[in-house]
């Protein structure tokens, strides 16, 4: 008996590396800290009641960006591991397994399990305000959407203490991704930690679309709706056309995988390039769909510290909408080298240089937004003003590497990685951060230290710079990506080491965040204005932290830039606060059926992981019974009281009379 | 003086990168120290598309410094202030229409040498071409010279100013063979040949490696080419053909299985061997590009 439970033990978990057995002691230390701490404070009910079950979408939103950040610490350690390994050549540190192990989790970490949900909690702590709405149009769904995402990235980062990671790279090509030369359960942790979540992104495009469609503030026509909510817009239709690619591409490979079907394998007719075709339909729009909704937060900042209207408008919507279409028509430039042919790959080095032009022109309507302006530079904008030039490098290598022919030499190279990671840590991580901070006094309601925020975003610059342009060197001297070793012969010593000092001055630069954060906290200064940076966008004219249902009074908007153009006329006596009529407000209730729905599903995950139908057939069985069961219930929502909003109102520091 | 810090700063980060990017030794950057005429020309189809790309890119740099530093808020700042501001026709055609430009630009180019850089055209030369065929195994390569009769592991030898017709398959997860001083890679994939002319025009040890990853050891698929006189590739081809043992099925599959690999020399190789392991895996997918297809085949049991 004693036996074969440790049998079973020694392959369920994964055992026989010192780094893992500290991973395991620090989690069961941190579980046990944070379920003692919620028991002696006696918060169980209050974490349930306030967060476990909450519809409100800025407390989602903030749950979101909590577990981004968690995942930012876990990929970006997975990120030192590796620029330790490559330190310089013939390290000892990890072996091949592990190397391929750490490179795929943090592909897969980073965009879908960070900057994803960093992307989500902006839109649900903004998008709504902006527009001047309550909730978004479907607050129970939105809270399925993020504990989906939670569930299945709890369990794509289970499989680094239970059965073993997935090796095989963030997009998983078959053969190498298929049980004849992948038969760990690792891979099956990777399809089901993606889909779960997928599921859950698909409903949040899907949420954010209609939202952004149906419920704007009475008078906020399309073209008066704030940049940022016009990014989030082009990013969902993207979102919504993409990620059914991903749902389907990865059922198939489980098919393969568990059912024994023959779709992209070796044998029985399976082509692998049907995969990367399928995978590469749904990455590259990806992508787009994690950078345009930076390109929203840069429009919105811009604007606010060069207080001066943004310019361009009309054209800056254009160019979204041509990139969001854009993004579906490139797909193959990730295999230039697998031998479609001069006609393919000419269309699409096309196609994919043409993204150039409406980036390029959003680049100078973002200049000339400042250009006669009166810049001032506070964090956000200290982040959106150095963004530019690395944006703009990056862009220019995205260019090079869409010449097909010239691709021929910086595929799969460091040239390549340089590229994707200027783009997106630059592009989208640094763009998030940029709205973090901005969006901060109304999110939590009071500023982030800016002298901290300073340092912070100093190292992460020159640590990105350090880290990534001898990466772009090593691609011209023949290194390719996903290395774990290489030899003192091939020259590439120097250019590694200081690639890995730059690596871990972002990690400083991290825990500079983090300590701000901390820092910010101790010492804040409550914001009484609702408008710390005088600011142009409806969000801004409610109090912070925005109450529970946003606005008491619908806002009724009558210009681009509604807040701004009040706030002047306010100023020169035209308008006077108007007395208001209060009246109740309908809201949606707390449903704990999202959080338990998303538990069962993932127990139906880990159960087709290792095989264990007694699990997940009952999971899903559960699952079908929750959707039963709340499609039942009919008592999901009330009215929120006029004294109670006049009371909220005033312990904000606003007299509604 | 907190704006002046801001972009002292930045313009010394620059310098730095600047400084970085042009000292070091030159010799190391190997794809842009091409021997061959495909290197040659995908080197200069790079620096071509770096000029038109830098065309738009170092104005939008001088403009973005120079707009962040005129038009920051101080005390007695004489720039112009329009809060209002907020279309220009014109402006706008400007900067549509760059981009346009030079994407038309770098448009035409590139799909005149996608046409002309095609992997699978013919290299213009007066002199024969000599093929090598190359599989791709968990974690070496198999190079098979069927004019020759010779066959050889992770070191290819071949005559300098002569074409070289790879014809590229994979019976392991897809790689991607690439010898970057001669020319841009290819994938190296089950079921299909692919076809790449490479030709080296000087003598030389040039590095080789497997581009696309292929699980565990795969960082150890570095082969050397050797582009040597023609008399000393024959007399190699000669002296291998006869010190080096036969390579057979049972040897071939031995190979196939996972692990990394010395240099090995084999004076023949079973007939068919590189037809038989492309329509091991599906005939219909070989693209028309092997020329010596037998009947369908498996490799026997």
């Amino acid at each position: 008996m004693w036996e074969s439970v440790k049998e079973f033990a020694s392959e369920f978990f994964v055992t026989g590396d010192p780094l893992i057995y500290g991973a395991d002691v620090s989690i069961v230390l941190s579980i046990i800290a944070i379920v003692s701490v919620l028991t002696y404070f006696k918060k169980w009910g209050w974490l349930w009641r306030e967060w476990l079950t909450t519809v409100d979408h800025k407390k989602i939103g903030i749950m979101y960006i909590l577990a981004s950040v968690l995942m930012l610490f876990r990929g970006g350690v997975d990120a030192l591991l590796m620029r330790a390994q490559l330190v310089m050549p013939e390290m000892q540190f990890l072996s091949g397994d592990h190397y391929n192990q750490i490179f795929t989790t943090h592909g897969v970490i980073m965009i879908l399990f960070m900057a994803m949900p960093l992307m989500f909690g902006l839109f649900n702590v903004i998008v709504p305000l902006q527009l001047g709405a309550r909730d978004v149009a479907f607050p129970f769904l939105n809270a399925l959407s993020f504990w989906l995402f939670f569930s299945g990235a709890m369990l794509f980062n289970l499989s680094f203490v239970i059965g073993g990671s997935p090796d095989a790279g963030w997009l998983a090509y078959p053969p190498y991704s298929e049980l004849a030369f992948n038969p760990g359960p690792g891979q099956d942790f990777y399809i089901w930690g993606i889909q779960i979540s997928g599921i859950g992104s698909l409903m949040t495009g899907i949420n954010f679309i209609v939202t952004i469609l149906k419920v704007r503030a009475p008078g906020m026509t399309l073209m008066k709706m704030p940049m940022f909510s016009w990014s989030v817009l082009s990013s969902c239709i993207a979102i919504v056309f993409a990620f059914p690619i991903l749902t389907v591409t990865l059922a198939l490979l489980f098919i393969d995988r568990y059912l024994g079907g023959h779709f992209f394998t070796l044998d029985g007719g399976g082509n692998p390039m049907m995969y990367i075709n399928l995978i590469w339909m749904w990455g590259h729009p990806e992508v787009y769909i994690i950078v345009l909704p930076a390109f929203g937060i840069f429009s919105e900042i811009v604007a606010t510290f060069s207080r001066k209207k943004l310019f361009g408008y009309k054209s800056m919507v254009f160019a979204m909408i041509i990139i969001s279409v854009l993004s579906f028509l490139v797909w193959a430039h990730h295999f230039f080298t697998m031998g479609s042919g001069a006609d393919v790959n000419a269309f699409f080095a096309v196609t994919t240089m043409l993204i150039a032009i409406p980036t390029g022109v959003k680049v100078f309507n973002w200049l000339f937004t400042m250009f006669r302006g009166k810049i001032t530079f506070e964090t956000p904008m200290l982040w959106t003003v150095g963004i530019i030039p690395n944006f703009v490098i990056g862009g220019m290598t995205g260019v090079l590497l869409s010449v097909a022919p010239a691709d021929f030499q910086y595929h799969n190279s460091y040239f390549l990685i340089a590229h994707f990671h200027q783009v997106i840590i630059a592009g989208v991580v640094f763009g998030f951060f940029a709205g973090l901070y901005y969006w901060w006094p109304k999110i939590f309601g009071f500023k982030l230290n800016e002298r901290i925020g300073r340092w912070a975003f100093w190292l992460w610059n020159i640590g990105f710079y350090l880290c990534f342009m001898p990466q772009y060197a090593l691609g011209l001297m023949g290194m390719t990506r996903r290395l774990y070793t290489y030899g003192w012969d091939k020259g590439w010593f120097e250019m590694n080491l200081v690639s890995t000092i730059g690596a871990v001055i972002m990690g400083a630069a991290f825990l500079v965040q983090i300590w701000d954060i901390a820092h910010s906290i101790k010492h804040m200064k409550r914001d009484t204005t609702g408008d710390p940076w005088n600011a142009r966008t409806l969000e801004w004219s409610i109090p912070s932290p925005a109450p529970f249902y946003n606005f008491a009074v619908m806002p009724q908007v009558t210009s681009q830039d509604d807040w701004h153009e009040r706030k002047l006329r306010i100023e020169q006596g035209l308008e006077k606060p108007a007395k208001v009529e209060l009246e109740p407000i309908h809201m949606p209730k707390n449903s704990g059926i999202p959080i338990v729905m998303s538990m069962f599903w993932f127990f139906v995950g880990f159960g087709l992981i290792f095989d264990w139908l007694w699990m997940a057939v009952p999971g899903f069985i559960s699952v079908i019974a929750c959707m039963v069961v709340h499609s039942f219930n009919y008592d999901t929502d009330y009215y929120v009281t006029v004294e109670e909003i006049k009371r909220t109102e005033a312990e904000a520091g606003r007299v509604i009379t | 003086m907190k704006t002046s810090k801001t972009v002292r700063c930045m313009s010394f980060l620059f310098m730095f990168i600047l400084l970085f990017l042009t000292t070091g030794c030159a010799d190391n950057y190997i794809v842009l120290d091409p021997k061959g005429p495909i290197g040659e020309q995908q080197k200069d189809l790079m620096i071509l598309s770096t000029l038109l790309t830098l065309i738009v890119i170092v104005p939008v740099l001088i403009l973005t410094f120079v707009i962040v530093w005129r038009y920051r808020d101080r005390k007695g700042r004489k720039a112009k202030y329009t809060p209002d501001w907020e279309h220009s026709t014109k402006l706008e055609i400007i900067w549509w229409g760059i981009p346009i430009i030079i994407i038309t630009l770098i448009g035409i180019v590139t799909v005149r040498y996608t046409y002309s850089l095609e992997p699978s055209k013919p290299l213009e030369s007066e002199k024969k071409p000599i093929t090598i065929q190359v599989t791709n195994l968990d974690w070496k390569w198999l190079f098979q010279y069927p004019e020759q009769g010779i066959a050889t592991v992770n070191y290819v030898q071949f005559p300098e100013d002569v074409p070289v017709r790879f014809e590229v398959t994979s019976d392991a997860p897809m790689n991607s063979f690439w010898i970057p001083q001669l020319g841009g890679q290819i994938y190296a994939m089950s079921g299909m040949s692919m076809t790449l002319y490479l030709q080296a025009d000087e003598q030389g040890e040039y590095m080789g490696s497997g581009a696309n990853f292929t699980g565990k050891e795969f960082a150890k698929m570095f082969f050397t080419a050797n582009a040597t006189s023609q008399e000393d590739f024959d007399q190699w081809v000669n002296q291998v053909k006869h010190t080096s043992p036969e390579l057979t099925l049972d040897g071939y599959k031995e190979l196939t299985k996972q692990g990394t690999s010395d240099v090995r020399y084999f004076s023949a190789f079973p007939e068919g061997l590189y037809e038989m392991t492309v329509t091991k895996y599906a005939a219909s997918h070989n693209h028309g590009l092997s020329t010596r297809v037998q009947p369908p085949a498996r490799v026997k049991e």
